[in-house]
Formats: structure tokens, C-alpha cells, sequence
């Protein structure tokens, strides 16, 4: 689903990444590991192109994103993102937050389609033949908002959240908003969703029902690439841990072979100071 | 206070009898036309310098329209008002031929002065919000403008609002200037009136009192759009 051939990104003379060739399967669940300044963030930040890669190519569904000419926003539709920091909209209540893009998107489609048809039924009155034909307009404005609603409301409502709806995210506590930031981007309906440790600026109390949405995501076969400190989650939730250091990938598996049967130093180390 | 007494007699009587609240209402009309129009074609400037300056320049086409803002900017907060409209009634005009009434210039010039203070003001209220709003925007598939537009202006603006009800009052009190190319304002009323009685101590006073009126009226609309932007944030 997701291939990175030789993904490199530096930063001025400083190499984050060094040649990264990872495949990413559908319905994977992969963690990215490793100390701080290893690069796990701009790792995951270089797949969706947040941050331009500086030399390779990150394949998503057979297309090149690293490619300047493609179009980054249609593709980053079906790869949602949840941050450290949530990064919910401020001025938009929950539920706009959620419905935000899925409007829009769907509201540009109907307009794209709309023009389209316009200039088709012009040419056809002028009997001048036309390349492309009438496309089908099956829901007005009003329909996409009244669907995007109620998959925004039947989301929340799976969280446990749907009476937080119409208030602002300023009134929601740390692990409320990253469950919100979760739905935001599930509302897209993704193939794949990126974590940026989504726990990490969460009190401990919180990142119990975060991780717990999280696994619910990955029981129903959501494809996930996780950057955590969380190992509880790695062993549990993971089909395969990699292991970052330095800007390479030291080492990759399952988390048995990760967490019970570490080959390098590097990685014995650092499981030492964190289990 | 006897002499005083005469003198608003006076005022009253070229006010009200000779015509004079016609003037006052034409300058007062003008006044506000022009400060209005003035700071929403300012606003509308200014966030669009705003958005190109704070674009990222890796590419060609945001410096080169960086270089073009720059100069506009530095080019109407380098000259006085004055100045400007002097330029654009006496030299622009006549030179590309055009008619056009003094307020209507006036709009223009205050509009593309307002413009430049504006977009400094919106810019550092585009950079007070948080990165991350951008990101989650781009996260969710909106392109930059759209972020931009739906989502980080909207917050800038909440922000700036205090500093731009500055830049409102400071062009009411600035349209004071447009007597120069010979539009009416409050200013050239009440100056009007002055010379028609050879007295200028009441007109001046009074002209004096209307633009505190008029500035604390904005001052009081002011705070209330902000409290209806600020329903967003916690209570503080």
C-alpha cells in the first residue's frame, strides 16, 4: 500500500533519514520505535509528504507522492494523520471539525461536475462533439452536509463522544481531543492512518482510552503506522515493529522479535531503558 | 461666559438656520464612507500581502511576488497619506486621463494606504497562529489556500481584532486630510460654517466632540464582534 524507495531527507548538511526502503501491506499494523532524534517523526511526517522528501520515492497505491506535479492533497484524502499536539481546527466546533473536509471535498466534486455538464450541454445544443460526458449528480449541497453529519455523528457516537458535538475543542480535555482527531481523519475514510505519538503530550490517565480507540481501529483492519513510546502497545497491537536509530532501520519483526530476541546492541539498549 | 453664550448663538443660528447641518451631514457621511470602504479595501489588501508573504519560498513565483508586496508596502508606509493623495488626484489622474470625485479618490487612496498597515498587522496575526492548524488542515487533504481561508485567517483575525480597531480609529480621525483634494468632510464642514460666522471657537468644539462620538461608538463595536469571535475560547 505504502513503498518508500530509497527515502532520503536531510536538513541543510544534517541527514534525518538514510535510505529508508520500507513496504507498508494493507491491513498492517506497523509501530516505528526508537530514541529521540532518530528520525520516527520525520520518518512518518516523509510519507504523506508533510515533509518533502529530499531524494526517493514514497509509493501510496501506485502512485508517486514525492512527485512535486502530483496532486498531494487528493492523495493525502485516503491517509489521515493524527498528531502529538491533536492540531484540531480552534474556530471550528467538534463536529465541523470532522465534517470540514469531507464537505468540501465532496462539495468540489459536485462543482467540478456541475461545470462539467454545463459546457457539455452547451457543445450538444451547438452540436459540437465533446470529449467527456454528462456525469450523474446524485446528492445537492445540502445532502452531502446532511451525510457528512450523520457520519460525523455515528463516529463520535462510537467514541462515546456524540454529546460533545456543538462545543469548541478548547473545552475538551487531552485524550478527548485526540479521539477527535482520530474520527476527523477517519471521516475521509482512509486507507492508512499515520500516528505522530498520539499519546505523548497526553496525561497518563488519558492515554488509556486514546490507545484503546486505537486498537479498536486496528481490530477492524485499519492499515496503521504508529511512532510511539508506548511499548505495551507495540507488543500488543503491532504485526511489525520497526526499530529506527540514526536516521537507518536497525532492525524489523514482529514484536516477539523485537521485544524477546533484540540482535543488535543498539536496540538491547534501548529496550534496557525503556521496559 | 457671556461672550460665549453669543457665540453658540451664533453656531446655532448658521447651523440650523443657515444650512449649515446640510454640510455637516454631507462631511460627517463622508467621513464615515470613507473610513468604511477604506479599511474593508484594506482588509481585503492587506490579507491577500499577508497570505503571499508568509508563503513558503522555495519557488519562483512567491518570491517574486514577496519582492512585489515588499515594495508596495515599503511604498505606502514610506510616504504620508497626504502625499498620496496628492500624487493620485494632481499626477495619476490627470496623467492616465481618468475623472474621478475627490471622495472617490479619497476611498482608494485610504484603501491602498490602510492596505499596507494591514497586512504587517495580519501578517503577524497569521504567524501567532499555531503551525499546527496549518498541518491539520493539510492533513485532512485541504490544499494551503483553503487552509488558509477556512482555518488559520479566520483565527488570525480573532487575534489582530484589538490592533485592527486601531487602524479604524486612526483612519477616521486621518480622513481629516482629504480637504486637500477638495472632498467635504467633517473637517471642511465645520470649517465652513467657522468661516461663514467668522467664528471658529464653537464649530471646532463641536466638530471636536463628534469625532470622539464617532471613535467611541467604534471603540464599544469593536469589543462586542470580539466577544462573539471569542465564543471558541475557554472563559478568561
Amino acid at each position: 500500500m505504502i513503498e518508500t524507495v530509497n527515502l532520503k531527507k536531510c536538513y541543510g548538511d544534517l541527514t534525518v533519514l538514510k535510505d529508508i526502503n520500507i513496504k507498508v501491506n494493507e491491513g498492517e499494523v506497523v509501530v516505528v520505535i526508537g530514541p529521540s532524534g532518530s528520525g520516527k517523526s520525520t520518518f512518518l511526517r516523509c510519507l504523506n509528504c508533510m515533509e518533502d522528501p529530499t531524494a526517493g520515492s514514497i509509493i501510496f497505491n501506485g502512485v508517486d507522492i514525492a512527485d512535486m506535479k502530483v496532486d498531494i492533497n487528493f492523495h493525502r484524502q485516503k491517509m489521515g494523520m493524527v498528531f502529538q499536539h491533536f492540531n484540531l481546527f480552534n474556530n471550528k466546533t467538534v463536529i465541523e471539525n470532522i465534517m470540514l473536509s469531507p464537505v468540501y471535498v465532496e462539495t468540489k466534486k459536485l462543482k467540478k461536475a456541475k461545470r462539467n455538464n454545463f459546457f457539455v450541454k452547451l457543445k450538444q445544443t451547438f452540436g459540437i462533439k465533446s470529449d467527456s460526458q454528462i456525469i450523474e449528480i446524485t446528492k445537492t449541497k445540502a445532502q452531502i452536509k446532511k451525510d457528512a453529519r450523520e457520519n460525523a455523528l455515528t463516529l463520535l457516537k462510537k467514541i462515546g463522544l456524540e454529546d460533545k458535538a456543538d462545543i469548541y475543542p478548547s473545552q475538551l480535555s487531552g485524550g478527548q481531543k485526540q479521539r477527535v482527531a482520530i474520527v476527523r481523519s477517519l471521516a475521509m475514510n482512509p486507507d492508512v492512518i499515520l500516528f505522530d505519538e498520539p499519546t505523548s503530550a497526553l496525561d497518563p490517565e488519558m492515554v488509556g482510552e486514546v490507545l484503546e480507540v486505537m486498537k479498536n481501529l486496528a481490530k477492524d483492519g485499519m492499515t496503521m503506522v504508529v511512532v510511539t513510546h508506548e511499548m505495551g502497545f507495540a507488543k500488543e497491537v503491532a504485526s511489525r515493529v520497526l526499530f529506527m536509530d540514526e536516521g537507518n532501520i536497525l532492525e524489523q519483526g514482529t514484536p516477539q522479535d523485537i521485544f524477546q530476541n533484540p540482535q543488535s546492541d543498539r536496540l538491547k539498549s534501548f529496550l534496557a531503558k525503556v521496559l | 461666559m457671556g461672550n460665549f453664550n453669543k457665540k453658540i448663538e451664533v453656531f446655532k443660528d448658521v447651523f440650523f438656520d443657515g444650512g449649515g447641518y446640510k454640510t455637516v451631514l454631507e462631511g460627517l457621511q463622508n467621513t464615515i464612507i470613507i473610513a468604511v470602504v477604506g479599511l474593508v479595501i484594506g482588509v481585503f489588501i492587506g490579507t491577500i500581502i499577508a497570505t503571499i508573504r508568509v508563503l513558503p519560498k522555495y519557488k519562483t513565483l512567491p518570491k517574486v511576488l514577496n519582492g512585489l508586496c515588499s515594495f508596495y508596502v515599503g511604498l505606502f508606509r514610506g510616504t504620508p497619506i497626504v502625499v498620496q493623495l496628492l500624487v493620485f488626484y494632481y499626477v495619476l489622474l490627470p496623467l492616465l486621463e481618468i475623472k474621478m470625485a475627490a471622495v472617490t479618490v479619497a476611498i482608494y487612496v485610504f484603501g491602498m494606504n490602510s492596505g499596507a498597515y494591514i497586512s504587517e498587522i495580519m501578517r503577524s496575526g497569521i504567524m501567532s497562529v499555531d503551525v499546527g492548524q496549518m498541518e491539520g488542515g493539510r492533513a485532512v487533504g485541504l490544499s494551503y489556500g483553503v487552509t488558509m481561508r477556512k482555518i488559520v485567517i479566520p483565527q488570525a483575525v480573532k487575534n489582530i481584532l484589538p490592533t485592527l480597531g486601531n487602524e479604524f480609529i486612526a483612519l477616521i480621525k486621518e480622513t481629516s486630510v482629504v480637504s486637500f483634494v477638495g472632498a467635504t468632510d467633517l473637517y471642511v464642514a465645520f470649517n465652513y460654517i467657522g468661516s461663514n460666522s467668522y467664528e471658529f471657537m464653537v464649530p471646532y468644539l463641536v466638530m471636536a466632540m463628534i469625532y470622539i462620538v464617532l471613535v467611541l461608538l467604534i471603540s464599544m463595536l469593536i469589543k462586542i464582534i470580539e466577544r462573539s469571535l471569542r465564543k471558541s475560547d475557554r472563559d478568561r
